[in-house]
């Protein structure tokens, strides 16, 4: 009988071109997706080597972080250095013959919304870009994750990666989630149990009843942000409801070839006996809504907790958090429901899908968010956005005063003109509460797209629970 | 790529956990599409304030630091974002080895590409070594790659592991991509392959 594997163990092995002695392999890559920020100075490497992209069909450029998410976008983008970024990919793009969504195509977004979208992203695929968040495309049971721009250059170059294998992690989230709870505060769950060190060196796989029972959008919230837990990739195994997704789309197989995608596909998961190197189980309905408090995705606390006091922490971490209560201007013993914000941000490839949207205009259907506060609601592609105005989203938004925005990367990382200014408060449905992250000194709390549409009612934030 | 053998040097002490790479170099640096010139902008919002002027209190601010080709740092370094603009911007600096107790897992492997070697030492090292940086100009403290040793300023002898492909390479300044170029035979063997098995991919 052979050795039982995990699913990780059985991608990665269907993707080895050579390996050494040593156990460094050359893995190959079946998706490169790129973008303009990592990749102009490994596109200009190849050039200065004289080399060409190996598999231009399978590499997919969308520019998305520089780009402005205002209807008068088509005039060109202000920033001298977000123009040139952009206008470097549409070269490269065409110079290189790679696929690419330009800015001005309907279909243009945030590259991790638009690569499943579009049938790039498939099960038992090798995906990666040079982006961290690249975590999001193990939803569908591919092995996906961040690199630099040197590996992009190596991917350009040879459709191959060199990788050490990763120890495997099981993360099991059992039973149901209570009314409230969505994949968002599993994934901070998550993070708030191991640290944001607790996942180096390890590929997560995300299993269990409340895994199973989440759409494909919310499993791509929880694998997005498994690399916020230090996890080189986050995997959930394909099932009806990954088959369901990826059919019909425009690179998704079609006819017999679908039925041996298929057939293939339904071999990936962990084999019973299969043995993990590290098990977490969180009971799913012990979860609540969660906020984070802190510039780190560790800083996380269920909405009804206090701010913490940083003496009840221990080693290095009670100077992080000295640093981080006075960078959010918070004071320990505080109410985190009493902490008032100015700003809503609704979108990023952590939550800015279709079903994000749906939840979070649920929350605000007939409702005004609170005067004086600024909200925007970005959807993360094109698509996304002319799927939510079709459905009535897009209004219930408008109605409740937030702005409604062309796709993009927007103020999740402040590389654009939405921003935080200094000082300002914001709910985000975004992945990372850095410092600066949004904007220099701005302040971010880290919460589910329903959560975040109750705080922009209250102005504060405030348990979903509680709006009726 | 330049070739890592021996570093001494002073290094500066960073004892915060898990600086991310937003600390390290703030995306508005990422605007750029060149590789160089991001080492005055390395730690740009600790460093400076809004009006480009240094705060003296910053550790690469002092005088004694100014020139470091060592930081030791606290837990969790290069958390974040994938931007290889952290490691251009420390090597740009003239920082050439990163001590910690644990290295998020992208920024350790980009720092490999660009001539940095990132130790990973236990809690007790790293403390010796935190303190050691602490005491400034007089403190030279030597790392010999080939022997993976390194060598507090009074004279405290600590090994250190690394993958002994990243040291090769470390050691010989190789281009990875060449490396694999080599393998083209595997690469298309591969292919050749799994055009048979996954045609849809």
């Amino acid at each position: 009988m052979s050795t039982p594997k995990t699913l990780y163990d059985k991608i990665w092995d269907a993707h080895i071109v050579h390996s050494d002695p040593d156990g460094t392999c050359l893995l190959y890559i079946d998706r490169h997706l790129v973008h303009e920020v990592t990749s102009p100075q490994a596109f200009e490497g190849l050039r200065m080597s004289g080399r060409k992209v190996r598999a231009p069909e399978k590499t997919i450029a969308v520019p998305d972080h520089n780009v402005p998410t205002t209807e008068n976008r088509d005039d060109g983008i202000d920033n001298e250095e977000s123009r040139i970024q952009v206008e470097a990919l549409d070269k490269n793009a065409k110079d290189f013959g790679v696929n690419y969504y330009p800015v001005s195509d309907i279909r243009q977004g945030i590259v991790h919304i638009v690569g499943p979208e579009q049938g790039w992203t498939l099960p038992g695929m090798t995906v990666v870009c040079g982006d961290s968040h690249t975590a999001t495309h193990g939803a569908f049971g591919a092995l996906a994750h961040g690199i630099g721009t040197s590996e992009v250059e190596h991917v350009l170059a040879t459709q191959t990666l060199i990788q050490k294998k990763s120890k495997n992690m099981k993360v099991e989230i059992t039973g149901k989630l209570r009314p409230g709870v969505t994949a968002k505060d599993i994934t901070l769950a998550v993070i708030g149990e191991t640290g944001t060190a607790g996942g180096t060196g390890y590929v997560i796989e995300y299993c269990g009843q409340a895994i199973r029972e989440l759409s494909m959008e919310g499993r791509m919230t929880v694998c997005n942000m498994a690399i916020e837990g230090g996890a080189r990739a986050g995997l959930i195994a394909p099932d009806e409801k990954t088959y369901e997704y990826c059919k019909g789309r425009p690179h998704s197989p079609k006819g017999t070839s679908w039925e041996m995608a298929l057939a293939y596909w339904k071999t990936l998961f962990s084999d019973e006996d299969a043995s993990f190197d590290k098990v977490v189980t969180i009971k799913g309905e012990d979860i609540p809504p969660l906020v984070t408090w802190g510039t780190s995705p560790e800083d996380v606390l269920p909405i009804t907790a206090a701010v913490p006091d940083p003496e009840t922490f221990s080693g290095g971490k009670i100077e992080a958090v000295r640093r981080s209560l006075e960078y959010m201007g918070l004071q320990a013993g505080q109410k985190l429901s009493e902490i008032e914000i100015d700003t809503v941000f609704i979108g990023s490839c952590t939550n800015g899908r279709i079903e994000d949207l749906r939840a979070a205009s649920e929350i605000l259907k007939g409702k005004k968010i609170k005067e004086g506060m600024r909200a925007m609601v970005v959807p993360g592609s094109g698509l996304v956005r002319m799927q939510a105005e079709e459905e009535g989203i897009a209004e219930i938004f408008r109605e409740a005063g937030f702005e409604w925005r062309l796709a993009g990367c927007s103020m999740c990382l402040a590389m654009n003109p939405d921003q935080l200014e200094e000082g300002e408060r914001c709910a985000s449905t975004s992945n990372r509460n850095f410092e600066g992250r949004q904007g220099y000194r701005g302040r971010t709390h880290l919460v589910s797209p329903a959560m975040a549409a109750a705080a922009a009612i209250t102005g504060k934030l405030t348990d979903v629970r509680e709006i009726q | 790529m330049e070739k890592f053998e021996k570093l001494a040097g002073v290094a500066a002490p960073m004892p915060l956990v898990n600086i991310d790479t937003d600390m390290i170099i703030p995306k508005v640096f990422l605007k750029t599409i060149k590789r160089s010139g991001l080492g005055v902008n390395l730690f740009d919002e600790m460093r400076y304030d809004r009006e480009g002027n240094e705060k003296p209190e910053f550790v690469l601010n002092k005088a004694q630091y100014r020139g470091s080709k060592i930081l030791v740092a606290g837990d969790n370094f290069g958390c974040g974002s994938s931007r290889e603009h952290a490691p251009w911007a420390i090597a740009d600096f003239g920082i050439k080895c990163v001590i910690s107790t644990s290295f998020a897992d992208i920024f350790y492997n980009n720092c490999f590409k660009n001539g940095i070697l990132p130790l990973v030492l236990p809690e007790d090292q790293v403390d010796i070594l935190m303190k050691d940086a602490e005491k400034g100009a007089n403190s030279i403290i030597e790392v010999d790659l080939e022997n993976q040793t390194i060598v507090s300023s009074d004279g405290e002898v600590f090994s250190f592991e690394v993958d002994p492909f990243k040291k090769h390479c470390l050691l010989n300044g190789l281009d990875d991509i060449g490396l694999t170029m080599e393998k083209e035979d595997h690469i298309t063997a591969y292919e050749s392959k799994a055009s048979q098995l996954f045609p849809w991919a």
